[in-house]
């Protein structure tokens, strides 16, 4: 398990690594934590002439409060998201889903940017993001693009990035009072990926579902968002009947995989348990006493 | 002074401190100057020809040195295989590959470059054509006619049939049986995953004529006698180094190609050569483990007593006959009466070839596999019969007064107490209280709660040298030092066992010296003598015996020449500790340390017919396996919804003969345990139709981990052996012998009341779930009323 022979870079700034990457086109690949990158390279399914390593840009590592969003630098480890104490105050689903990703050297290595660049159809943190309707904020030669994350996956292992942007930032909202969040996960007794992960993040308003957004990862070849599932609950009054209820459409429009952790028929039934659990769990938080 | 006795005492391991801080040196740790690396190309296909190698691009890639084809090493001879069985039809394996492929991952060439990178991106320019042939994977289609032929002398891919026990009284004792039960089992094929993969450093040195091995291997005087018959050399030319191996759990129980060719390199580039198995190598190129379908019935009297056993045991041997692929089958053969007294069994044995990996030992090897179709089936006809699964057991244990006891299949059980060992099981586990709460936790509907029982024997101390190609003895060496200190050399290879500890507490008791001045040295051909090496549980129970009797020896020799000292006759001398005085005058004594001393450098003071010196060197060769039993207790909750199975409790009672050191005896029945787990809910190799596997690295393969598993209940009872002095069973395979079928009673007892029977390994969650949802169907369809599923759960993954 010996990768091809690569050179490497280590830029001294974002806007050196841009420029890098746009010189280089498809022979470049940016370095993160390499998490996921080193394992493809050494079984030589990526095959990149030049890392770019964006590791030790100190810019992209801060976590900062800006307005009602919260902008997680890209190079944030999922350990400093588990910990950090503004994630855990304003939008405690993400630390929560931060925690559970792999095992402690994968969470002390990896991170957030370079997982969302990576879109692995069974990763964590999509889920998350899409249920926070969640942007990114991308860098490239003509400068700063804001990218929804509802349009930032768009299929196996793909995004919305150009070959010569930057994942910079993540931007999600604060959640205030009245909100809630859970993200649950199937882990994949090998490897703890996904086998389907839900995230639901609900508001509550004069005893109702005001706002709901649930989001699913691992069930199919991208995330997606549950809309049915949403749109069955908002504006309903919470209760376990309905949530059960509505869960059922869950998986509904998703074309599940079939692998070794898991048929596809699984994967549709443990997206609607999942969901169910996520959304009484968010809406619980949420301040539903009932749930 | 008083002294400790250190067998029995919970000693801590002295291999640790060095294993711990990353002080051992491993084979990849081994770096010399000039030295070469190796990389195996590989088929990437399961079954073809080959119908051209050419290698010319990759021989001019920068720092290659030598590019070898089958066409060019010349071997004298195949891979060996030690157990060739009358009638078997041997695959003849070498270690490249001619003319055809059989497994994905079969070597077809050996890079060998300046550096590690080199080699590995040379590999790449290696331009193999191969001519496509349909894979066989599964093993009882492979028997059919259709399936495509991998050996020429094994038509339908039957490599041999065996079996055991008395077929006509077998079938006479079914026609009379008042209830007969019948099981399909799947004994999925398991990939042992050593931390350390395997490796080997070879030199040859030109001036002496020296060939060094260092190979990470449990074999070290076996691989030594192999290599230099394939490689023509003298054996006393040939060193094999077993430096610190980081888990063999049989798989380095082997010959393997890549020891062959990275020692065939060296010699003929005249430098050092390095070869390491990656993981994904480790997975395709090392051997498995299991892999059986297995048919087994069971016959009852009216009085639920076991009137007889018969079984068709399907084998899958992979690709290739390795040096015990055969063998390993077999052994299920013989364990298949059990606990219990079985007046009449039948087993019939057929052995396939498929494209897939060699199987061979993995920690067990063939007993688990035959301890797991008995205590299904016997659980199973428990519950048909409407007797307690505990109850059913001690009914028809072989009672603890009839050792030794020859068993239908021909083995004989040196001793037992079976009903004891159950009986502390369930005393730990709260039997009546547990099914109480298994009645409360199911009526509640979103869990299911199960209970599984299993009491296993094993067969152990490899082995009686009659009863398997006549090298199952082991040696030993005691040397006092004029110290006093003391150097054991022994034939074993331990590679976790920790012998360095269990040895040094038998020696300190047996010579009365402290357990700090004794080392144990094992594991280099050129300073230890002649031995087997470790498998099979016999480090302690074979090695174990060969050290009490060299001891005896310097024991004995010391007396003499402290009888000469003191001016006494040696019947005369006691040797008490590390004192070895005149009996009945505690006074007149000389110590250990000063018989050492006068046997080396005074001995002017010694008589001529007294050698200089003080060591021996013993053999012990068994007149028996051993066998020792348990019973483990395993308790399920299955979550409806998810199917998820969680284990809560592991009891674990285990009987491994005479302990000599508990916490090694902990930790062998730790990692067992670990492993029989893992087979019954995590681990299982799986191939697609074309032999490419799905499972082809830890990221698919699921190991099993300790956040999954309970905290295990241990304890012992302790029945001796009569085969060696130390009356020590072994203790090394016992967790995953007995943890693997406590599981699976365990979830079926939980599924039972759904008419379930099995369920396949690895019982994953979406198996469990798939027979809840079945279950489920049948409730709700009209007209259902009364009828049981009787699923099977074989279906889905």
């Amino acid at each position: 398990m010996i990768a091809t022979a690569f050179e490497y870079e280590t830029p001294s700034s974002v806007d050196e690594a841009v420029a890098r990457l746009s010189e280089l086109g498809d022979r470049g690949r940016v370095l993160a934590g390499g998490h996921s990158l080193i394992p493809l390279m050494k079984l030589r399914l990526a095959q990149p002439e030049v890392l770019v390593d964006i590791g030790r840009l100190g810019e992209l590592r801060a976590v900062r409060e800006d307005g009602d969003r919260l902008a997680i630098g890209a190079l944030v480890t999922h350990a400093q998201l588990a910990a950090d104490a503004t994630v855990d105050r304003h939008c405690r689903v993400l630390a929560e889903t931060a925690a559970v990703i792999g095992d402690p050297q994968v969470r002390n290595r990896g991170t957030i940017g370079g997982a969302l660049a990576h879109a692995d159809p069974a990763a964590d943190y999509p889920a998350t993001v899409l249920a926070l309707e969640a942007e990114v904020v991308a860098q490239g030669p003509g400068g700063r693009r804001t990218i929804p994350v509802a349009e930032f996956f768009s299929g196996l292992f793909s995004t919305a990035l150009a070959p010569d942007e930057l994942l910079v930032e993540l931007r999600v909202p604060r959640l205030g009072p009245g909100s809630g969040g859970a993200y649950l996960k199937r882990p994949n007794k090998a490897s703890h990926y996904a086998v389907v992960g839900v995230a639901a993040v609900a508001r509550l308003a004069g005893g109702r579902i005001e706002r709901l957004r649930v989001g699913v990862t691992g069930a199919g070849a991208q995330p997606v968002r549950a809309t049915a599932v949403e749109q069955a609950l908002e504006g309903e009054s919470p209760s376990a009947a309905a949530i059960a209820r509505a869960a059922e459409s869950a998986a509904a429009g998703i074309d599940c995989l079939s692998d070794v952790h898991g048929s596809a028929e699984y994967r549709a039934a443990m997206t609607r348990v999942y969901a169910r659990r996520a959304i009484q769990a968010a809406i619980g938080r949420a301040g539903s006493p009932s749930l | 002074m008083a002294v400790m006795r250190m067998v029995g005492a919970r000693v801590k391991r002295v291999e640790d401190p060095r294993l711990i801080t990353g002080q051992s040196t491993y084979v990849d740790d081994i770096r010399m100057v000039d030295m070469l690396y190796g990389v195996v190309v590989r088929s990437p296909i399961a079954h073809g020809w080959i119908r051209g190698i050419d290698a010319a691009r990759a021989r001019a890639a920068p720092g290659v040195v030598a590019v070898y084809t089958a066409q060019d090493l010349h071997f004298d001879g195949p891979l060996p295989n030690a157990w060739t069985l009358a009638g078997v039809h041997t695959s003849r394996h070498d270690p490249l590959c001619k003319d055809k492929v059989r497994m994905v991952g079969d070597p077809v060439a050996f890079v060998v470059a300046e550096s590690r990178y080199a080699a590995r991106d040379a590999a790449d320019l290696v331009d193999v054509d191969y001519e496509d042939l349909p894979a066989v994977v599964d093993v009882e289609r492979a028997l059919q006619p259709g399936a495509a032929t991998i050996w020429d002398n094994a038509p339908n891919n039957e490599a041999f049939r065996t079996e055991v026990g008395d077929k006509a009284a077998t079938d006479a004792a079914f026609q009379r049986a008042a209830r007969t039960v019948s099981l399909r089992l799947v004994n999925q094929r398991l990939i042992p995953n050593p931390m350390e993969t395997r490796g080997v450093v070879a030199r040859w040195e030109r001036g002496p004529q020296q060939l060094t091995v260092w190979s990470s291997s449990q074999i070290p005087h076996l691989l030594r006698t192999n290599l230099a018959a394939m490689l023509d050399l003298p054996e006393h030319r040939v060193r094999v180094i077993v430096p610190e191996v980081g888990g063999g759990f049989g798989c380095k129980l082997n010959i393997y190609a890549e020891e062959a060719l990275t020692a065939r390199a060296a010699t003929l580039l005249h430098r050092p050569v390095k070869w390491i198995e990656d993981r994904r190598e480790s997975f395709a190129a090392t051997t498995h483990g299991r892999g059986q379908v297995d048919y087994v019935e069971l016959a009852l009297d009216a009085e639920s007593k076991i009137v007889g056993l018969r079984t068709r045991i399907v084998a899958d041997l992979g690709a290739y006959a390795q040096i015990n692929t055969e063998a390993i089958p077999t052994l299920s053969n013989l364990v298949l009466s059990g606990c219990y007294d079985i007046p009449a069994l039948h087993s019939e044995l057929i052995a396939v070839y498929t494209t897939l990996p060699p199987t061979d030992a993995y920690r067990g090897a063939g007993r688990p596999e035959g301890v797991h179709l008995v205590e299904r089936i016997v659980d199973v006809a428990a519950r048909e019969a409407g007797i307690d699964p505990a109850e059913f057991r001690r009914r028809n244990f072989i009672p603890k007064d009839r050792f030794p006891y020859t068993s239908q299949a021909g083995v004989d059980y040196d001793s037992g107490d079976y009903e004891a060992a159950l009986d502390r099981a369930l005393e730990m586990a709260d039997y009546p209280a547990l099914r109480a709460e298994q009645r409360r936790v199911n009526a509640g509907g979103e869990r299911l709660m199960g209970i599984g029982i299993s009491s296993y024997i094993e067969l152990s101390g490899f082995n009686p040298s009659g009863s398997g190609g006549g090298i199952g003895w082991e040696s030993s060496t005691v040397r006092f030092e004029p110290s006093g200190k003391v150097t054991v050399l022994t034939g074993v290879s331990p590679h976790g066992q920790g012998q360095e500890t269990t040895f040094a507490q038998i020696v300190s008791d047996e010579l009365g010296v402290p357990f700090e001045d004794i080392v144990v040295v094992h594991g280099d051909t050129a300073t230890v003598q002649y031995g087997m090496g470790t498998y099979g549980s016999r480090g302690t129970a074979v090695g174990g015996a060969a050290l009490m009797r060299a001891t005896d020896r310097v024991r004995a020799k010391a007396k003499r020449i402290a009888a000469h000292l003191l001016e006494a006759s040696p019947e005369d001398v006691v040797y008490d500790g590390g004192r070895l005085h005149v009996g009945g005058l505690p006074d007149r004594a000389v110590t250990i340390q000063e018989v050492a001393k006068t046997a080396y450098l005074q001995v002017d003071r010694l008589p001529q017919e007294i050698e200089p010196g003080l060591e021996a060197t013993a053999a012990f060769d068994p007149t028996n396996f051993t066998w020792p039993f348990g019973t483990h207790i395993a308790v399920v909750e299955i979550e409806r919804e998810t199917g998820d199975v969680e284990l809560k409790r592991m009891v674990a009672v285990d009987d491994c003969g005479r302990i000599i050191s508990p916490l090694l005896v902990a930790g062998q029945v730790h990692g067992g345990l670990t492993q029989g787990i893992g087979q019954a809910l995590f681990e299982g190799a799986q191939f697609d139709e074309n032999g490419q596997p799905l499972t082809g690295t830890l990221m698919d393969y699921a190991l099993p981990l300790a956040s999954g598993l309970p905290r295990f209940e241990l304890d012992h009872t302790e029945t001796p052996t009569p085969v060696n002095p130390l009356g020590a069973k072994g203790v090394g395979e016992a967790g995953t012998i007995g943890a693997t079928p406590a599981v699976c009673n365990a979830v079926v007892d939980a599924l039972a009341h759904l008419g379930v029977r099995d369920v396949e390994m690895p019982i994953t969650a979406e198996r469990v779930w798939r027979i809840l949802q079945e279950a489920e169907r049948v409730a709700v369809s009209p007209g259902a009323s009364g009828a049981r599923p009787g699923v099977e759960g074989g279906t889905g993954r």
